[in-house]
């Protein structure tokens, strides 16, 4: 669905590429996710997606088409994006705001149909905030916040969905609660693209990782391919050890305290 | 507070209330049979002339200009994400002001110069905010936020502009200017008055159109891009949109403080929170406003007529202390 090849991106007035020839597929049905240390470029990825970073060179295509091609409505109706930041100026009623995701799709006069109607229903239950669409967006806690933008993401009704770190700030449960969400989302159908620098939890949900470390792929693979404490160490720099899951068995990630006074 | 469908009820029966108040009430005051009867055209001949050419025209004025900076102000409050941008932050303000400064200077003080220079001035300094916020730039991307720095620099320029200008002017013409820049809906006239609503049906009715924008705008230029709309492209267009609606009541009753900065606030407080029916309600707001900031600056120290600009802002003020009240 998603498919990045080849790509580079460089930032005016910063040495080097922030992305330096990476490839990768989210395929639909599929969480595909893009971990990596800060500033590995995983966001940059994401940027060039919806057209906020050039692309140096290579290319982005969302089913079949580079999106340097579509034209931004189209490129919106075809992947819906929930990026990392979102500070909104002014509260906004919930069932309003995820109504904003059907902007992609209104016509010449910017009027609802019905279908829109529908559409927004439909990704208010769909994320499990059905109850919330009469508050104020300035009401909400962080893990309904969080799940009121990817409402909006799914009111798009795309094929593919790319979400830049989702669950930074929110607490064991709320994570947990919205990768949940995610993993049945791909199951759905989608092609969920997961930006998270959370290894572990990636490790547990996701059909394939693409590990960038510096600009480029550093592996990929499924999560036993990709978590391994060798590989991991060199791109962390820190000490690590792989665990099991004591659940599903899936490998997670330990790091090392530093040995005092060696 | 949830905005319910009959406050629009409340908003329109206001604003006629304190409409037909304004038309009664003054230096000589009209009974209200007498404001609906000189309406209709009959009466006695004092009252029709009082009504259809004096009080009329002023009020509909007052109304025009306040709904004009309500409404831009709300475009601009939500397409540069800033509670407290307001169309005169954008060099609008300054730009008019030179223009009717130069046109005093010259000793062109008829009314329609200084009109005609007054909105030229504003339009040249929105242009310019529009430069300097490229120049900003240097051909990557920008934060929309920086054409409220722009507004700012160019707004600065304008005033020592006019300082300086000022300072080497005859006294007589820096009475006038000073006078023009505290704004009065005094001259109002059927023109001018038609004028003004042509521009602000076109103008207002652009804002509503690009309402949905303005409202992905609020969402900040990521979460725009991600739905489809060029953040620098549609930003710009609203700001010029909102500029050009405060310029003609800049134009047409000098400069009227705060209300485009109080007002979109005023509608928010309601509820109202998408842009379509925030810039509505805040031309409603504006202009049951300003026709009361001017039905209070022509009768409360009659038979001296105080400053318009000065009255809105002395009602504006309390209104934002109670604000920054609940926001600690």
């Amino acid at each position: 669905m998603i498919s990045v090849a080849d790509l580079v991106v460089s930032y005016p007035r910063a040495p080097g590429n922030a992305v330096d020839g990476v490839s990768f597929d989210a395929a639909a049905g599929k969480l595909t996710a893009l971990a990596g240390p800060n500033g590995s470029g995983k966001s940059s990825i994401v940027r060039a997606m919806i057209r906020r970073a050039d692309i140096t060179s290579g290319s982005v295509t969302v089913a079949g088409t580079d999106v340097r091609l579509l034209p931004p409505g189209e490129l919106a109706r075809r992947v819906a994006v929930v990026p990392q930041r979102e500070d909104a100026a002014f509260p906004i009623q919930v069932r309003e705001y995820v109504a904003l995701g059907r902007y992609p799709h209104l016509g010449l006069w910017r009027a609802a149909s019905k279908v829109d109607e529908d559409a927004v229903t439909d990704a208010l239950e769909q994320a499990g905030v059905s109850k919330l669409g009469d508050r104020d967006t300035d009401a909400l806690s962080g893990g309904e916040w969080q799940r009121v933008r990817i409402a909006r993401a799914l009111a798009q009704k795309a094929p593919a969905l790319v979400l830049d770190e989702p669950t930074t700030f929110l607490d064991v449960a709320h994570e947990m609660a919205i990768f949940e969400l995610l993993s049945s989302l791909a199951r759905s159908g989608l092609a969920v693209l997961l930006v998270s620098h959370q290894l572990n939890l990636v490790a547990r949900f996701a059909d394939t990782i693409v590990l960038l470390t510096e600009g480029k792929v550093a592996t990929s693979g499924a999560p036993a391919e990709v978590m391994r404490a060798d590989r991991l160490e060199a791109i962390y720099g820190w000490p690590v050890v792989i665990t099991r899951d004591p659940a599903i068995g899936a490998p997670a990630l330990v790091p090392l305290r530093r040995p005092r006074n060696l | 507070m949830r905005f319910r469908g009959w406050y629009w009820l409340l908003l329109i029966a206001s604003l006629l209330i304190v409409a037909t108040i304004g038309i009664a009430y003054g230096a000589a005051s009209v009974s209200l049979g007498g404001v609906f009867a000189a309406l209709h055209g009959s009466g006695d001949p004092t009252s029709i002339a009082i009504v259809r050419d004096l009080r009329l025209p002023r009020v509909v004025l007052g109304a025009l200009v306040g709904a004009g900076l309500g409404a831009s102000g709300a475009a601009l409050q939500g397409s540069l994400r800033n509670p407290l941008a307001e169309p005169y932050l954008l060099g609008v303000s300054g730009g008019a002001a030179v223009g009717a400064v130069i046109v005093f200077a010259l000793g062109f003080s008829s009314d329609g110069a200084v009109t005609v220079a007054a909105f030229v001035g504003s339009v040249a300094a929105v242009i310019l905010a529009l430069a300097v916020s490229r120049v900003g730039a240097r051909g990557s991307r920008v934060d929309l936020r920086t054409l409220l720095v722009a507004g700012v620099i160019v707004g600065a320029f304008a005033n020592a502009t006019i300082m300086v200008a000022l300072a080497s002017a005859e006294p007589n013409t820096v009475r006038g200017a000073l006078f023009w820049m505290m704004g009065s809906a005094a001259d109002a006239t059927w023109p001018r008055v038609i004028w003004l609503a042509l521009s602000i049906a076109i103008a207002g009715g652009a804002l509503i159109y690009w309402a949905r924008e303005i409202d992905v705008l609020a969402l900040g230029e990521e979460t725009a891009a991600s739905l489809g709309i060029d953040a620098e492209r549609s930003g710009r267009r609203i700001f010029l949109i909102a500029a050009l609606l405060a310029a003609a009541t800049v134009a047409a009753a000098g400069l009227i403080g705060f209300v485009g900065l109080v007002v979109p606030h005023m509608a928010r407080r309601l509820g109202l929170r998408a842009h379509r029916q925030l810039v509505l309600g805040a031309a409603l707001i504006g202009a049951t406003l300003v026709i009361a900031a001017d039905l209070a600056a022509r009768t409360v120290a009659a038979p001296t007529e105080l400053p318009l600009g000065a009255i809105t802002a002395l009602l504006g003020v309390p209104f934002f202390l109670v604000q920054l009240r609940r926001a600690t």
